[in-house]
């Protein structure tokens, strides 16, 4: 081999593997710039206070940062989401997986696609025209803008995770459990009860979990519909504030190197750490069963 | 008492699909909705001309070459990244600890709220770097934030063409690089396609990251440079929608209907692709 093309392929491979190792480094770039500009938050700003405060006023003076109602406000609209999306999306995958004749199968596996790539702002918009409006009129309230209709919305971004992950889990469960479970004489919705759902569980666990990673995340369609009002515990037919859209909804206006600006940055941290956290228990539960 | 396992079943399966169609009726509800209330205001003007009073008015023409740019942008900056993460993920690196590390950055990757990507893109290449918010902040921080979707759908493209492609190949006397060049990534091209299209449709329709980067409330003019502001489809209705008020409906769903179709055409594509490719396949 002459000696450029030797050179030549030191180079690619140099390259390539330079790539390979690009994602963990832009995963801790991320970390890093986060932490840079949250950090700046604790100079004259107790952790405590942060964590805990009960008020988000950052503006006021002196301003006070504590996320304890942003994070009310996430854990709510996200368990409300959960409420509705984990039951549906795990029938529905069941459904797909077990029942449905392939035709139907087929069809009803582009339709989670389809909600898939629907953008989020879409979601949004529709959620502000149907959903709002009818929560308004049916409860009552003063506006529709509350946490219910956030987790309406949210329920419907994290159902493709959750379908498509535990599809997979229960489409992988090894045929032979379930002609064993036939020859017994089970019929198919014992089967599925009692061998193809415990088989598969591991799988559906993290189904859920990766649904409610992508709740937590999510941003735009969350700040369109729940009414933004940072406060705490009040019920699900009232205004709340997450993570996610204050960091949207203020950073536009901050000045930066304020304090107000490195404390959207330590939201920015909290929720990183988070998804971090959610992203990795799922991944251990979904490959722990392999073994 | 025991139920009958036959009415039990029936029972259940009745279940399962009402809980299937409460997911299934709403998209479709989505789609028809936006394609009935949007098509009226689709028309020549409205896709080419420049907004006019407040956005009131006139034409979308900036946010949809701003989204395009982006798009692009983005694209360009992770294909070649995330084309090569892939090549040595399947094709140079060992089962190592480290290739395990590389799985789980590319998962945390996959999973960081896309707002946490704004907040990134803002620090690091509004500031840092000192870009400013510009088409290249916003690019590259959508192009970040798609990167999971092209190392992934690469990857499984390129370990699904068969081991002896390569073994006749290296046999043939070519090298590591020759045989990757001509005897995988060749096969491995509607793969890498359908996933990179699909990356294209996620960072067409993403706001978040672009919020603090890139994203111009109201900038009535084409932009000149790869350092200028653009306005954005995705902004452009978040803003319709909230920020504006006495907006006339008909432009705020004209606008999502474009936003959708641009979305959706990209992930029609894209499994069109797949589709077309699985039935030519001959290993």
């Amino acid at each position: 081999m002459p000696a450029w093309k030797k050179i030549r392929e030191f180079v690619a491979e140099a390259a390539v593997k330079a790539s390979g190792l690009a994602s963990i480094f832009i995963v801790a770039l991320i970390f890093y710039f986060l932490l840079r500009e949250g950090i700046g938050l604790f100079q004259a700003y107790r952790l405590p206070d942060f964590l805990a405060g009960k008020n988000w006023y950052p503006i006021s003076d002196p301003p006070e940062f504590g996320i304890l109602p942003l994070i009310f406000g996430t854990l709510l609209v996200t368990l409300g989401a959960a409420a509705i999306s984990v039951p549906l999306g795990v029938a529905a995958a069941i459904y797909i997986a077990e029942v449905a004749p392939s035709r139907l199968k087929e069809f009803l596996k582009s339709g989670v696609e389809l909600l898939a790539a629907i953008p989020s702002v879409v979601l949004g918009f529709i959620g502000m025209v149907t959903v709002v409006p009818w929560i308004k009129t049916a409860f009552g309230v003063p506006t529709g803008l509350t946490a219910l209709a956030g987790s309406v919305i949210l329920a419907f971004m994290a159902m493709p995770t959750i379908v498509s992950i535990a599809e997979d889990a229960i489409h992988s469960v090894p045929k032979n459990y379930k002609e064993g479970a036939y020859a017994l004489g089970a019929t198919k919705w014992q089967t599925i009860y009692r061998v193809v759902i415990p088989a598969a569980s591991s799988g559906i666990v993290a189904a859920v979990m990766l649904g409610i990673g992508r709740v937590v995340g999510e941003t735009m369609a969350v700040m369109m519909v729940t009414g933004n009002s940072a406060s705490m515990w009040r019920g699900i037919l009232f205004p709340v504030r997450t993570l996610t859209a204050t960091v949207a909804a203020e950073m536009g206006e901050t000045v930066q190197g304020s304090e107000h600006y490195f404390a959207l940055f330590a939201i920015g941290v909290a929720l990183f750490l988070m998804t971090f956290v959610i992203n990795m228990t799922a991944d251990m539960v979904l490959h722990r069963k392999r073994k | 008492m025991n139920m009958n396992p036959r009415v039990t079943q029936r029972i259940a399966f009745s279940a399962l699909l009402f809980s299937t169609l409460l997911v299934m009726v709403p998209v479709g509800m989505v789609i028809v909705v936006i394609l009935k209330q949007g098509a009226g205001a689709i028309s020549w003007e409205f896709l080419s001309q420049m907004p006019r009073s407040g956005m009131r008015a006139g034409g979308i023409l900036p946010a949809i070459v701003g989204t395009f740019c982006l798009v692009l942008g983005a694209v360009c900056f992770a294909l070649p990244l995330g084309l090569l993460a892939a090549i040595y993920l399947s094709e140079y690196s060992k089962d190592t600890f480290l290739n395990r590390i590389v799985r789980l950055a590319i998962i945390n990757l996959a999973g960081v709220p896309s707002v946490v990507f704004g907040l990134f893109g803002l620090a690091l290449f509004v500031n840092f770097f000192g870009f400013g918010a510009s088409i290249l902040s916003g690019s590259l921080t959508l192009g970040i934030m798609i990167l999971p979707v092209i190392i992934t759908s690469s990857r499984e493209a390129i370990d699904s063409v068969p081991q002896s492609f390569r073994e006749v190949s290296l046999s043939l006397g070519a090298t590591k690089l020759q045989t990757i060049r001509h005897a995988v990534l060749p096969h491995a091209l509607p793969g890498i396609l359908t996933g990179t299209i699909l990356g294209v449709g996620r960072a067409a329709g993403e706001t978040a990251p672009i919020l603090f980067t890139v994203a111009a409330f109201y900038l009535p003019r084409l932009p000149g440079s790869i350092f200028d502001q653009v306005m954005a489809l995705p902004y452009h209705l978040y803003v319709l929608s909230t920020q504006v008020p006495n907006v006339d409906s008909g432009i705020r769903y004209g606008t999502a209907l474009v936003l959708l179709v641009i979305v959706l055409l990209m992930n029609a594509i894209a499994i069109a692709i797949r589709a077309h490719f699985r039935s030519k396949k001959k290993w």
